[in-house]
C-alpha cells in the first residue's frame, strides 16, 4: 500500500511519467516560439504538434480551432467575455446556463447579470440532468448564448450536450460546454456534439497545471480576455508557455489512446467501491445519475454524519477525498450542486466525493471500503441527527 | 498555525479522534438540564446535557452533528467545565477553548462557538427551571438572536474583539445563521457599538 490513497482525481491528477519525461526534456526548449530564428521555429513546431494532439482528443479536424489558455477558468471566462462584447452591441442578450456549473461559470454569469444581461440558471432534476422543459421554454429567440457543462465535477452527471447544442443552433444561439471533467474520461467530439466553444484543462489529464485550451468553432466570434501580442492569432496574448503546452500535447495524445481501457477499468473500480460501501454502510444515498455518470466519480451522502468530519477522519487514515459540506468550503452554504438536485441540506453537508483515476487499484478501493464504515458509525453515534434512510431510486 | 498543521496538532487530533464526554445513546444519562443549538441548514448542531448539584457541573455529556473543529473544541470545553461552578462555566468564551487547543485557523473559529452556546443554553434552562432566569446575563443584557441565545453583550464583546461587519459578527458569534430574523436589530447594535468604541 502506498502512503496515501488518492481518490480526488476530479480535483487534480498527478503528472504521468511519460508527460514528466517529455516536459523534462522541454526545459531546454526555451526559445520564444514567436521568434523567427531557428530555435524559435523549433519551439513553435513543438507547440503546433501539441495543438494537433489536443485537437484530436476532442475531435476537432482543424488544430487552428484550439487556443491555449492558462486553464479551464480562463477558457470559460474568455467565452463569457466574448458574449459580453456581443451582447452589449447586439439585440440578443439572454444567457442560459445551469444551476450546477463550476464557480468560474457561475461567477462569470453573475457578472454579466450585474451588467444587465438577463441570465437564467436552468434547474436540474434529482439526478443532476438539466430540466429539458425549462430549457425549451427559456430558449427564446432573444437567447444569445447557452453554457452547459459536459459533466459535473461533483456528482459526475453527464449532460445531453449534443441534444442541447442542436436546440441552441436551431434557435440561432451560441453554445458553449465546459468539458473540463469530461475530456479524457468519456468520448468528447466537438463536431459530433456541434458546439461552438468547448473548455478543457490539462491538469485533469495527468498533465501539468496552469495550461488549458478553448476550442472555438471556425467562424464563431471570440474576444480576447488577455490583450497584447499576436500569439494564438491575437485571441490570447502572452509569450507561449512552451513547457505547459508541450506537456499538454503529450497528456492529450496519451489520454486519447488510453480512453477506452481507462474508462472500462475505472468504471469497474467505481462499481466495486459503490457496491462495497452501500452494502457495508446502512442508509447511504448515491448522488448523481445512475447511468449517465463519469466512470470515475462516486458521490455518496451519509445522513447523520457531517462531511468535513468524514473527510478528516479519512485523511487521518491516509485517504484523500472531497466533500460538499459547508464547513470544508469556509462558507455557511453546502454544495450548490447537491442543493440544486434537491437532496436537502443534511445530505449535502454529509456528502463525500470519491473520484478515482488511472493509478487507483482494487486494493485501494477495498482499503477504503474497510476504513470508512467504522468512521461513519462513530460519527453517527455521536450525532444529534439520526441516520434516516432517504428514499433512493439509484 | 497553518492550514496543513492544524488537524495534526496533537491536542486537536486527540480530541477529534477520541472526544471526551460524548453521550453514547446506549448510556442512560439523567440530566438536570439540556441545551440544543444550531440548525442542520447551516451544517452543524450541538446538544449539551448537564448534571448539576449545588451549582456545580458534576457530570455532562454532549453530541454533535458537526465538523472536526466543532468536535475537538466541544470535547475540550466539556473537560474544562466538568466540576466547575455554573457561573464560571457560563463565562467561558470560544476563544478560551481555541487557545487550549493550541489555536484554530481563522476560518475554523466559527465552527467552535456552538459548544459554548449549547452549554449556555443548558445552564439557562437549569436557571429558568429554578426561577433564576437570566441570572448570569447581567441586568441589562438582552437576547437578540433567540435561535442561538446571543445577547447584546455578546455583540458588544465581538465588536470589541474586532468585528466590524455583519460577516465578521457572524464569524465571531454565528448570529443570524439559523432563522436570520434578528439581522436588522443585530446590525443596528453592531453599528452602534462600532460607533461607540471606535
Amino acid at each position: 500500500m502506498k502512503d496515501f490513497v488518492y481518490m480526488d482525481y476530479n480535483a487534480t491528477t498527478p503528472l504521468r511519467p511519460e508527460v514528466r519525461e517529455v516536459m523534462t526534456a522541454a526545459f531546454d526548449i526555451y526559445a520564444n516560439a514567436s521568434s523567427m530564428h531557428e530555435a524559435g521555429r523549433r519551439a513553435r513546431a513543438e507547440i503546433e504538434k501539441a495543438r494537433a494532439s489536443v485537437a484530436a482528443l476532442v475531435g476537432a479536424p482543424d488544430p487552428g480551432t484550439i487556443y491555449f489558455t492558462s486553464g479551464g477558468s480562463e477558457s470559460n471566462n474568455t467565452v463569457f467575455m466574448t458574449m459580453y462584447d456581443l451582447g452589449r452591441k447586439g439585440a440578443r442578450r439572454k444567457i442560459l446556463t445551469t444551476a450546477i456549473e463550476h464557480p468560474c461559470v457561475m461567477n462569470s454569469a453573475a457578472y454579466l447579470a450585474e451588467e444587465g444581461f438577463p441570465v437564467v440558471y436552468l434547474p436540474v432534476d434529482s439526478c443532476g440532468k438539466v430540466d429539458m422543459d425549462s430549457y425549451r421554454r427559456e430558449l427564446t429567440p432573444d437567447t444569445l448564448f447557452v453554457s452547459v457543462m459536459a459533466a459535473n465535477n461533483e456528482i459526475g452527471t453527464i449532460e445531453d450536450v449534443r441534444e442541447m447544442a442542436g436546440m441552441a443552433r436551431a434557435q440561432g444561439a451560441f453554445f458553449h460546454t465546459d468539458a473540463t471533467q469530461a475530456v479524457g474520461k468519456i468520448p468528447v467530439s466537438v463536431t459530433d456534439w456541434g458546439v461552438d466553444y468547448l473548455t478543457m484543462s490539462c491538469h485533469k489529464l495527468y498533465g501539468p497545471k496552469g495550461i488549458g485550451a478553448l476550442y472555438v468553432r471556425k467562424g464563431a466570434p471570440i474576444t480576447p480576455l488577455v490583450r497584447g501580442g499576436h500569439q494564438e492569432n491575437g485571441v490570447r496574448a502572452g509569450t507561449y508557455n512552451n513547457l505547459g503546452i508541450i506537456g499538454f500535447g503529450k497528456a492529450a495524445e496519451l489520454a486519447a489512446v488510453d480512453l477506452p481501457s481507462f474508462s472500462a477499468r475505472v468504471r469497474n473500480l467505481r462499481e466495486l467501491l459503490k457496491k462495497e460501501l452501500t452494502s457495508r454502510i446502512p442508509h447511504v444515498k448515491v448522488n448523481g445519475h445512475p447511468t449517465d455518470v463519469l466512470p470515475n466519480t462516486l458521490n455518496l451522502s451519509f445522513p447523520g454524519a457531517e462531511g468535513e468530519s468524514i473527510l478528516l477522519s479519512l485523511d487521518l487514515e491516509g485517504i484523500e477525498v472531497s466533500t460538499g459540506s459547508a464547513c470544508a468550503s469556509g462558507s455557511l452554504e453546502p454544495s450548490h450542486v447537491l442543493i440544486a438536485t434537491g437532496v436537502g441540506p443534511e445530505l449535502a453537508h454529509g456528502s463525500i466525493r470519491f473520484s478515482l483515476g488511472k493509478y487507483t487499484t482494487e486494493e485501494e478501493v477495498l482499503y477504503v471500503a474497510e476504513k470508512l464504515p467504522p468512521i461513519i458509525a462513530r460519527l453517527r453515534r455521536m450525532s444529534t441527527l439520526s441516520p434516516v434512510a432517504p428514499a433512493c431510486a439509484n | 498555525m497553518d492550514a496543513f498543521q492544524w488537524l495534526y496538532s496533537d491536542t486537536v487530533k486527540d480530541h477529534f479522534t477520541n472526544p471526551r464526554n460524548v453521550w453514547n445513546p446506549d448510556e442512560v444519562f439523567v440530566a438536570d438540564a439540556e441545551g440544543v443549538v444550531g440548525n442542520i441548514k447551516c451544517g452543524d448542531q450541538m446538544m449539551f446535557l448537564l448534571k448539576i448539584k449545588d451549582d456545580i457541573i458534576t457530570d455532562l455529556r454532549w453530541k454533535t452533528y458537526g465538523c472536526a473543529s466543532a468536535i475537538a473544541s466541544t470535547s475540550m470545553l466539556s473537560e474544562t467545565v466538568k466540576g466547575m461552578e455554573i457561573r464560571k462555566a457560563y463565562g467561558i468564551k470560544p476563544a478560551d477553548i481555541a487557545a487550549k487547543l493550541g489555536g484554530l485557523p481563522g476560518n475554523k473559529i466559527h465552527c467552535s462557538v456552538l459548544g459554548d452556546k449549547a452549554l449556555r443554553a443548558a445552564i439557562d434552562q437549569y436557571l429558568e427551571k429554578r426561577g433564576r432566569a437570566g441570572e448570569f446575563k447581567g441586568e441589562d443584557s438582552v437576547v437578540i438572536c433567540t435561535c442561538l441565545n446571543i445577547t447584546d453583550k455578546d455583540i458588544e464583546t465581538a465588536v470589541k474583539a474586532g468585528a466590524r461587519t455583519w460577516q465578521d459578527l457572524q464569524e465571531a458569534t454565528k448570529i443570524g445563521t439559523v432563522c436570520g430574523g434578528c439581522k436588522v436589530k443585530a446590525e443596528e447594535l453592531l453599528h452602534e457599538f462600532v460607533h461607540i468604541y471606535f
